[in-house]
């Protein structure tokens, strides 16, 4: 038996992978990263506009804080959000870019005096402080009150992702590629580690470790059209089922509002954030007229839902490939672009030969909403621990913690993934220092065993499916029956299609039978793993007769904080199940710093209301209207959370001394 | 009417004894804007199961479907197959890099090796209390270091050069890119003697022979020969 050990195991290899690895090597623990690439090519690295984090330092920035951030998120996930998570996310996430800058993130930085930005269409100067000058500047993003995300031009993940991983290869964590986990080690709850695949050489070896964590990021690959990557499968979120554990939200799936067609290559929101903004066939700029507040800039679940709308009225674009409509970021001009923007001009010019710094209609690009985030994942603690099997971890998009509820802001995923990894790394490094394990080799060699003959079995299947027909279906009935409108009907038909799909991949035939590097084997074992994720979604989305923030349901258009205050936990109780068996998680409101009410954009009054929401919000504001101290105290008082000191400690900003 | 595009891949499994080098030919329709990403992906899943290759985020930004394509090394995903007036395109797994299997190469263990050879990393002796104020930096530095910071480490520099064909061990392109990266970097303490220790040698900047293939083929348009040329006076003046 092929087998390893190490303190702490990690999977995934992206930012929230690779800073939790930097959390528990700080804490002389030996610790592994596996990934499917080499890490610099993880998804993160695709991330464009930037990092949410509250500083504060830009003049539009001014008067942002911890405060304005959390209720900005907790709108953004139009209630459906963990608010002691996000308590503990904004805290962090100023202390994350300060340390991302000292590891090396070139993130660009304020020039004092005038400076030409176009706000609403319109040219306007803006003038920034003395004092800022030199430190890091930020850019408008959807649904939030200030300028608050952070950039490097348009590669902000990119940047980040390599300053992370030099500070990794810094400390000697060990950095293994092209690896992938294909099952747990799991006994009576406990998880120990993984069975891995080496995918330069085909064999399996057991990691045995204290702990496990999961950092795999989204599963967007179910949808026919994703802006995800190609290894943005769950098949993180799949071993996880297959060992018994919770997701939580599955069918919380974000539909970025500009990615490019036909490509589905992101355009960052960062292009709306700049000032640009989307058009219709007649070159009409719409938005105002559906968000007269934010515009272009409503959270996206509302802005894609929007583009849709108008669309139906026949307002949208005709094209080979389906009606779209257009991004237009020609009135930044073209330095702006060429700065600020380059990646995004880079990829429309390259893939549909468009140059976007041209003049009006030129340099238009055909966007439309398509699958871009997963805000469910593996149901976890605030300290990132799954919620029914000890030693398993999980942080950052693979995880449901649950920061995002049903929508999560531009911004706030990169940010995340780093505030995550500092935060719950630390606790994962502390439960891998405290819980020794007897290691019971009987039992890793039973799961690397099974594995193998899974495998060798598959090579023997004599049926008739194949298995790439069988993704393409899958992929087609997501979009088509789980997408951005949904309804009870397409729902039952989308849950009973993927049932069939799965009980048809036990039956493929695998043309060539080698085992060791085998890209059908490979498509063999990992569909069935997509379609226990898909069916996880598709169950979640038919069982929610809500709509709340991603989640739109045409035959319950309000709401349901009456009924639906809940997180959906799906599992897999039986092996051979064709679907998950879901119970819900309530959501507590006598507990919450800010009760349901109105989000400040999408639809008014479309909402059912629960009674102890007014109750709460008495209790709030009498707290508040009480309260002598500072905001800090008053927060406090309103919804205390547990979070490491040095995370706690109060953020430095400019203009401090006025509060 | 779209055209009937052929497509020729070097096919080989190293891990496999019983695999002999050859070369597979495949004929499919090309479609509006199709990309190499586009058409391998229908061979793939329709034609040969077993063809590999390694696209991860298929819009230009990863890195990690660098090949050699008609004889010049590029990113599949970022080549569109109309480019091709005859339709015919060749494809060759980048040299310099272990092979995985067919177009797929190892970039991983060379570029870690590379990292680890030139420090790729900030290396200071401050230590940041991150609940304070983050050093300043001027806009333009730190726009300056961004430039530079935009190489994804795809590998088509060391794929074009003839050095790192010849020596094993040179750093390439991308590994004195990543030096003057940090070099200019106010976080960074080090100067330039400490970098000589790194690359003052035949496998560092003077292993350069300056044929600068690097910058022609670097898909991020990195100015590498001034940025070579300028860490190699430094470097003769330590």
């Amino acid at each position: 038996m092929k087998i390893k050990y190490t303190d702490s195991l990690i999977i995934g290899g992206g930012l929230a992978g690779l800073r939790t690895a930097i959390a528990t090597s700080a804490k002389g623990l030996s610790t592994i990263v596996i990934s499917l690439v080499p890490v610099k090519r993880s998804h993160s690295s695709a991330a464009q506009g930037g990092m949410q984090s509250s500083l504060g330092n830009c003049i539009m920035g001014e008067g942002d804080n911890e405060d304005v951030h959390f209720a900005d998120t907790v709108k953004g996930s139009d209630w459906g959000c963990d608010q002691e998570v996000v308590r503990m996310f904004v805290q962090t996430a100023p202390k994350a870019i300060r340390e991302l800058a000292s590891w090396g993130v070139p993130w660009n930085r304020i020039k004092k005096g005038d400076r030409e930005v176009v706000i609403n269409t319109k040219k306007t100067t803006i003038t920034e402080k003395e004092e800022a000058h030199g430190l890091i500047n930020a850019r408008d993003f959807g649904g939030t009150k200030k300028w608050r995300t952070c950039y490097t031009a348009d590669a902000t993940g990119h940047t980040m992702l390599y300053a992370v991983t030099n500070e990794a290869m810094r400390l000697g964590v060990q950095i293994e590629d092209k690896k992938e986990a294909i099952s747990l080690i799991t006994k009576d709850g406990q998880c120990f580690g993984a069975i891995v695949r080496d995918l330069k050489k085909g064999g399996l070896t057991a990691y045995v470790a204290k702990g496990t964590l999961i950092a795999t990021g989204g599963y967007g690959r179910i949808y026919k059209q994703s802006t995800n990557a190609t290894i943005c499968k769950g098949t993180g979120h799949a071993i996880v089922l297959n060992a018994g554990g919770y997701m939580g939200n599955m069918e919380a799936i974000q539909f970025h509002p500009t990615p490019i067609v036909p490509s589905g290559i992101l355009l960052t929101e960062g292009c709306r954030g700049d000032g640009g903004v989307l058009r219709d066939k007649d070159g009409y700029r719409f938005m105002p007229d559906y968000e007269p507040e934010k515009k272009d800039l409503a959270s996206r679940d509302v802005v894609s839902r929007r583009m849709l709308e108008h669309i139906k009225k026949g307002k949208g674009v005709m094209s080979p490939y389906g009606e779209h409509l257009w991004l237009d970021i020609s009135i930044l001009g073209r330095k702006h672009i060429e700065k600020n923007l380059r990646d995004v001009q880079d990829i429309s010019k390259t893939f549909n030969g468009i140059d976007p710094a041209d003049k009006d209609k030129k340099g238009w690009m055909p966007v439309l909403p398509m699958q871009h985030y997963s805000m469910g994942g593996i149901r976890v603690t605030p300290k990132g621990e799954s919620v029914n099997i000890k030693g398993l971890f999980s942080c950052g998009e693979s995880a449901c913690w649950d920061m995002h509820g049903f929508n999560r802001l531009g911004g706030n995923s990169v940010s995340e993934t780093v505030v995550a990894g500092m935060i719950v790394g630390d606790y994962f490094g502390d439960f891998c220092k405290k819980n020794n394990i007897n290691i019971d080799t009987k039992m890793v060699e039973d799961e690397l065993n099974k594995q193998d003959d899974y495998l060798n079995n598959l090579l023997k299947l004599d049926g008739d499916e194949n298995i790439y027909d069988i993704k393409n279906e899958m992929r087609i009935i997501m979009q088509n029956f789980v997408g951005i409108f949904r309804n009870g009907k397409d729902l039952k038909i989308a849950v009973e299609k993927l049932k069939t799909l799965l009980q048809k991949s036990k039956n493929i035939k695998i043309k060539n039978k080698c085992r060791l590097l085998n890209p059908e084997l490979e498509e063999a074992y990992k569909v069935p793993m997509m379609l226990k994720v898909a069916l996880c979604v598709a169950k979640g989305a038919r069982e929610r007769t809500e709509s709340r923030g991603a989640h739109h349901r045409e035959d319950f258009l309000k709401r349901d904080d009456k009924n639906w205050l809940n997180r959906t936990i799906s599992y897999w109780k039986n092996e051979d199940d064709l679907e998950p068996t879901l119970k819900y998680e309530k959501l507590d409101i006598m507990k919450m710093e800010m009760p349901p009410a109105f989000r400040g954009y999408g639809k008014k009054g479309n909402s059912i209301e629960n009674p102890i929401s007014q109750k709460r919000q008495n209790e709030v504001d009498k707290i508040t209207k009480e309260h002598k101290g500072d905001r800090y105290e008053l927060q406090e008082k309103l919804m205390p959370y547990e979070l490491q000191e040095i995370y706690k400690e109060k953020n430095q900003r400019l203009g401090d001394e006025n509060e | 009417m779209s055209r009937e595009i052929t497509i020729i891949a070097l096919k080989y499994n190293p891990s496999d004894e019983t695999s002999k080098p050859r070369f597979a030919e495949y004929k499919l329709p090309e479609t509006a804007g199709m990309t190499l990403y586009i058409a391998l992906t229908k061979i793939k899943t329709t034609i040969d199961h077993d063809l590999s290759s390694d696209f991860v985020c298929r819009a230009g930004i990863c890195g990690a479907c660098g090949m050699i394509i008609n004889g010049k090394p590029r990113l599949a995903c970022k080549t569109l197959t109309s480019e091709f007036k005859d339709g015919k395109i060749t494809l060759l797994p980048l040299p310099t890099f272990p092979l995985i299997k067919d177009l797929s190469v190892d970039t991983g263990s060379w570029m870690k090796n590379m990292n680890i050879r030139v420090n790729s990393w900030i290396v200071s002796t401050q230590k940041t209390d991150i609940s304070k104020f983050e050093k300043k930096i001027e806009p333009k530095v730190a726009e300056d270091i961004f430039e530079l910071d935009r190489c994804m480490e795809c590998g088509l520099c060391v794929a074009s050069c003839s050095t790192a064909i010849m020596k094993e061990n040179f750093v390439g392109a991308v590994g004195l890119n990543r030096v003057v990266r940090f070099s200019i970097d106010p976080h960074d303490e080090r100067n330039d003697a400490d970098f000589y220790e790194l690359i003052g040698d035949d496998d560092g900047i003077f292993g350069c022979m300056s044929l600068l293939a690097c910058e022609d083929h670097c898909p991020k348009n990195l100015p590498l020969q001034t940025k070579i040329a300028y860490m190699r006076r430094k470097m003769v003046m330590v």
